[in-house]
């Protein structure tokens, strides 16, 4: 166990310093913080000299070695767009990223279970047909575009006539597929505030509400790829031999699907699981646009729109470390349900 | 009464260019105690016939006709929830390659005492106790650890002791082993046939040993059948069979033995491969390959060709040929057509 | 002894032709009433998009034609439209089904531009990966771990980022094509090389490859000319599906203002676009290339898990 974390620490630390290398290239060729410190009226000797002063023109080596001094303190500077050290910067956006994340992951895990394994149980029936043909609309749909459905449908609300409205079950079929609007769309609301910077959707009805739709929209693009996953494994799972073994062993078929069968089925899902993360923190920045939802990747998005390179480096080296603290748990986690994998890493 | 009497029975396979027959017309008894050996090439039906027995085989396969008496109970038709109380209970499997058979994310104890708990009321402790018994019966050293562990943690020669030892939890009646010896090294499966043997003997247990090696046959089972192209053509006591074969294909299976072979020569192979099951010859389904369709003095024995060979009596044995029912100068009563 | 069954004649060898009008592909292909559907509607996409300077009643980039008295005018089925623009005009007068033509010609060329540089770079990285094994393997595997656990996705965003920040918003937009392909094939070619080298390892083991080298074959021939043609099934069949993601993963880009410029649109920059003004009650300038986009997404999609099932039939469909 031992020797396993102490192989991810030092896996970690690489994958941290390939970032800081490329975080700081970015910031020496991009950053030129002499532009936001001074006016343009100053003469370029003035410039030049406050250059000198700064360290500025030191070599690569001596001002990498300043920034990952700094970096390790988490100070990265000062935000240009802000005027504030981005730490707190990203401290502040940080909780709001995370409990969307957090509402996603729930609904994840809750919807595609249930679905994928029924999917694979009974796969010729009627429901299961119907979620594979909608996973397969739902991963063709981009992130970005089922948020703005939704907010169509649900914030604005829409109006469909394609029924006689003259009739009386045609105005009720027509009000029955008409959406009122009315779902917040933009912003956070009111959230409550629980200590330091982490203000909270949770505490309150008005703050889950405003959770509703961004967190459908961004769950609506992952659920399909895990329903698809747990009910692939799982029709696999169910084709071997040790299945069949506990049949004729005379096991319930519940505790067959439920346990033979599902614990074998989760062991890759937690693996593709893992690597995905990458693919929701994408996402994220997606939704957050379309719902200015004020989290993380709103906040990169402004940084980059405006040039405010201190915070576009900050946010990589955070969420490189996001990804990498990740990345470790989810390889524990694997290595704690699969018996098969001693915590060296090594297969026994 | 014997124990188990399987009459006529019939397995086809639905596949998309119409029903495959997997098993035609197959009939057997066994008796308490007694050990069966079911015997022919991959592909004959041995597995599936097996398998049928506990209506386990995959789909697109099923039980067309016949019937499977067990004690009195009919289990051709059963609920699988009544089949559920049997299986494991009452009538056991082995399957062939054990890491296969055991789930790698469950422990041994924990694969032991859920077939326990789905058999009888009882609690942890006390099917534990009953898991280590078997254990010590099937010679596992350190049976207290090894419940604990999981499959991967144990040789193939002891995985297949601890199914073995599952089979035999809840003091079966019949114990259906196919091909238990094949995935393991051949010094481990004689060490294996000797503990199956071995506990079926001292506990009465019915076996019924699917296998393709002879030599196994002859030392294990009382009666044998052999198969092909999903008949039964030969049955009887195994050491009158191994003695002397009747049908062709039994014999060519012992001229094809090593042992049974010249020093220098070439090994007697049977000439041609087993036809695939869509694809059935015409009456006797073996005559393409048989020696003996033209009879001494030249003339064909049309039979072979067109019609479908009944049981005769040999002796104690019951053989499926139209050569040895004309040796017999018995009464060749007329088998349907084979349609094709 | 015996009647042996006489050996077949050996027949003449069939041609190519012969060969794929008997072969299992279109066999399955004609009794899949969905994969002749969706290659049906690909096929007029495709039409579509390279015949969109013919097709489109209006030329969208041509300054002189755009009447901005005409902007935001709904689609010919509800109240308020002018039938010269039948899906009615963006918020700058624009036609949208001009806009949605060469949008989708954009969205093509660079999803098929994407998906061919990450076939060039990662078909030549998985088989030098797995053909030659050791540093090199490792190395490239390791990058490739690590592109991939930040999500292609998350790489185009950043790379792009850097790329306008680098270039500037202006030769960004001018070289926005070009420079597209750039990105999103740099950012996903570590699917394709690790498909290519698990294919690699495989086929290395296999006896064929210890026959060719015992021949005294080079390195690069067996690769090539032994290896590669074994490997290409699983290469085609994630191809299907990287077109697809090609395809948004522009679209998102184009979205976060990080692609093709308003100018010159994509059917990303054109949902974008029109995102501002569906409060307003215009949906359709959002909505409709959006309902284009998805259509093409999932054509896309259903052909590829067809031809997975076809060249995959491990699992028994009963």
């Amino acid at each position: 166990m031992i020797a396993f974390l102490i192989k991810r620490l030092f896996h970690a630390l690489l994958v941290m310093f390939v970032i800081s290398i490329i975080a700081f290239s970015i910031q020496d060729n991009l950053g030129d913080p002499i532009q936001q410190m001074v006016g343009q009226s100053v003469p370029e000797s003035e410039r030049e000299a406050l250059r000198e002063e700064l360290g500025l023109n030191d070599p690569f080596l001596v001002q990498y070695l300043r920034f990952a001094k700094n970096a390790a303190q988490l100070d990265f500077g000062y935000s240009y767009i802000f005027n504030e050290p981005t730490t707190e910067v990203v401290l502040r956006h940080l909780p709001a990223t995370l409990e969307l994340v957090a509402a996603t992951t729930l609904l994840i895990v809750l919807l595609s279970v249930p679905i994928g394994v029924y999917s694979a149980i009974k796969p010729r029936a009627l429901l299961s047909r119907f979620f594979m043909g909608v996973s397969i609309v739902g991963i063709s749909i981009p992130v970005f575009l089922t948020a703005i459905v939704l907010i169509q449908l649900f914030a604005i609300g829409v109006t469909w006539t394609p029924f006689p409205a003259d009739t009386g079950w045609g105005s009720w079929l027509n009000d029955l597929i008409t959406t009122e609007g009315g779902m917040p769309a933009y912003g956070r609301g009111d959230p409550v505030h629980v200590f330091g910077t982490w203000y909270t959707n949770f505490a309150s009805t008005d703050g889950l509400v405003y959770l509703v739709l961004p967190a459908i929209s961004l769950a609506s693009i992952m659920l399909p790829l895990f329903i698809r996953l747990i009910r692939a494994e799982m029709l696999e799972v169910l084709q071997s031999e040790y299945v069949k073994f506990a049949r004729a062993k005379g096991i319930s078929l519940r505790r067959i699907y439920f346990l033979h069968a599902l614990k074998n089925t989760m062991l890759p899902v937690i693996t593709v699981g893992g690597v995905q993360i990458g693919t929701l923190v994408a996402y994220t920045i997606l939704t957050e646009t379309v719902f200015q939802w004020p989290g993380m990747g709103l906040m990169f998005l402004n940084a980059i729109n405006r040039s405010d390179i201190p915070l576009i480096v900050t946010y990589l080296m955070i969420v490189g470390l996001i990804f990498v603290i990740t990345n470790t748990l989810v390889d524990l986690i694997y290595g704690l349900v699969n018996p098969t994998v001693k915590l060296t890493g090594k297969p026994a | 009464m014997s124990l188990l009497e399987v009459n006529n029975l019939d397995v086809r396979f639905a596949l998309r260019r119409g029903d495959v027959k997997a098993l035609r017309d197959v009939s057997f008894t066994l008796d308490r105690g007694e050990r069966l050996g079911i015997v022919g090439e991959s592909g004959a039906g041995k597995s599936v016939a097996a398998f049928s027995l506990l209506n386990l085989i995959a789909k697109p396969g099923y039980i067309a006709g016949g019937s499977i008496r067990f004690d009195g109970q009919e289990l051709n038709g059963m609920s699988d929830r009544a089949l559920r109380r049997i299986r494991g209970n009452r009538i056991s499997m082995i399957f062939q390659d054990p890491m296969m058979t055991l789930n790698p994310v469950l422990s041994i104890g924990e694969q032991m005492i859920e077939c326990l708990k789905a058999h009888r009321r009882i609690g942890r402790r006390e099917a534990r106790a009953i898991a280590l018994r078997k254990l010590e019966q099937v010679h596992i050293p350190s049976p207290e650890a090894r419940l604990d562990q999981y499959p991967h943690e144990l040789s193939g020669g002891m995985r297949q002791r601890v199914i073995i030892a599952i089979a035999l939890l809840l003091d079966p009646d019949i114990i259906i082993a196919d091909e238990p010896t094949t995935a393991l090294d051949v010094t481990i499966q004689a060490e294996i046939m000797d503990l199956l043997l071995e506990l079926c003997e001292k506990h009465n247990v019915g076996l019924i040993l699917i296998t393709h090696d002879l030599g196994v046959v002859s030392q294990v089972t009382q009666r044998m059948l052999v198969m092909y192209a999903g008949r039964v053509i030969e049955q009887g006591p195994t050491r009158e069979i191994i003695n002397d074969p009747q049908h062709p294909y039994t014999q060519g299976l012992m001229n094809a033995l090593p042992q049974m072979a010249t020093p220098g020569s070439r090994l007697n192979q049977i000439p041609g491969s087993m036809p695939s099951l869509d694809n059935l010859p015409s009456g006797c389904a073996f005559h393409p390959r048989c020696g003996f369709v033209t009879r001494p003095d030249g003339s064909e024995r049309s039979a072979c060709r067109t019609r479908v060979p009944e049981f005769v009596a040999s002796g104690n044995c019951r053989v499926a040929c139209h050569m040895v029912a004309e040796m017999l100068d018995q009464e060749r009563i007329p088998a349907e057509e084979t349609p094709r | 002894m015996t009647t042996q069954t006489s050996p077949q004649q050996s027949a003449p060898l069939p041609s190519r032709w012969e060969r794929l009008r008997d072969s299992y592909l279109l066999y399955s292909f004609k009794r899949d009433p969905i994969a002749q559907l969706s290659l049906l509607v690909f096929i007029v996409f495709v039409a579509c998009a390279v015949l969109a300077p013919w097709l489109a009643p209006m030329n969208p980039y041509d300054l002189a034609q755009i009447d901005i008295m005409a902007s935001e005018l709904p689609p010919f089925w509800i109240d308020g439209s002018d039938p010269a623009y039948r899906m009615g005009t963006d918020a700058q007068g624009r036609d949208l089904l001009s806009t949605i033509l060469y949008g989708a010609r954009v969205s093509l060329i660079i999803g098929f531009g994407a998906v061919a540089l990450q076939a060039l770079l990662g078909v030549v990285f998985g088989l030098l990966a797995g053909y030659l094994g050791g540093r090199i393997d490792a190395f490239l595997m390791r990058l490739a771990d690590i592109q991939l656990s930040f999500s292609t996705l998350m790489v185009a965003i950043v790379v792009g980022a850097l790329v306008k920040a680098i270039f500037g918003g202006a030769t960004f937009s001018a070289y926005a094509v070009p420079l597209l392909v750039l990105i999103i094939g740099l950012a996903e070619w570590p699917q394709y090389a690790r498909t290519v080298r698990a294919s690699v390892l495989a086929e290395k083991g296999k006896e064929y490859v210890d026959a060719a080298r015992t021949m005294g074959l080079p390195s690069r021939r067996i690769m090539f000319r032994h290896i590669l043609p074994n490997t290409l099934s699983p290469i085609f069949v994630i191809s299907t599906v990287q077109v697809a993601n090609a395809i948004i993963s522009e679209a998102a880009l184009s979205f976060l203002g990080l692609g093709m410029p308003e100018t010159h649109p994509s059917l990303g920059s054109l949902i974008k676009s029109g995102f501002d003004y569906i409060q307003s009650g215009s949906w359709w300038i959002t909505l409709i290339p959006g309902a284009v986009l998805v259509v093409l997404v999932l054509v896309i999609n259903l052909l590829g898990d067809w031809l997975r099932d076809v060249l995959n039939p491990r699992l028994y469909k009963g």
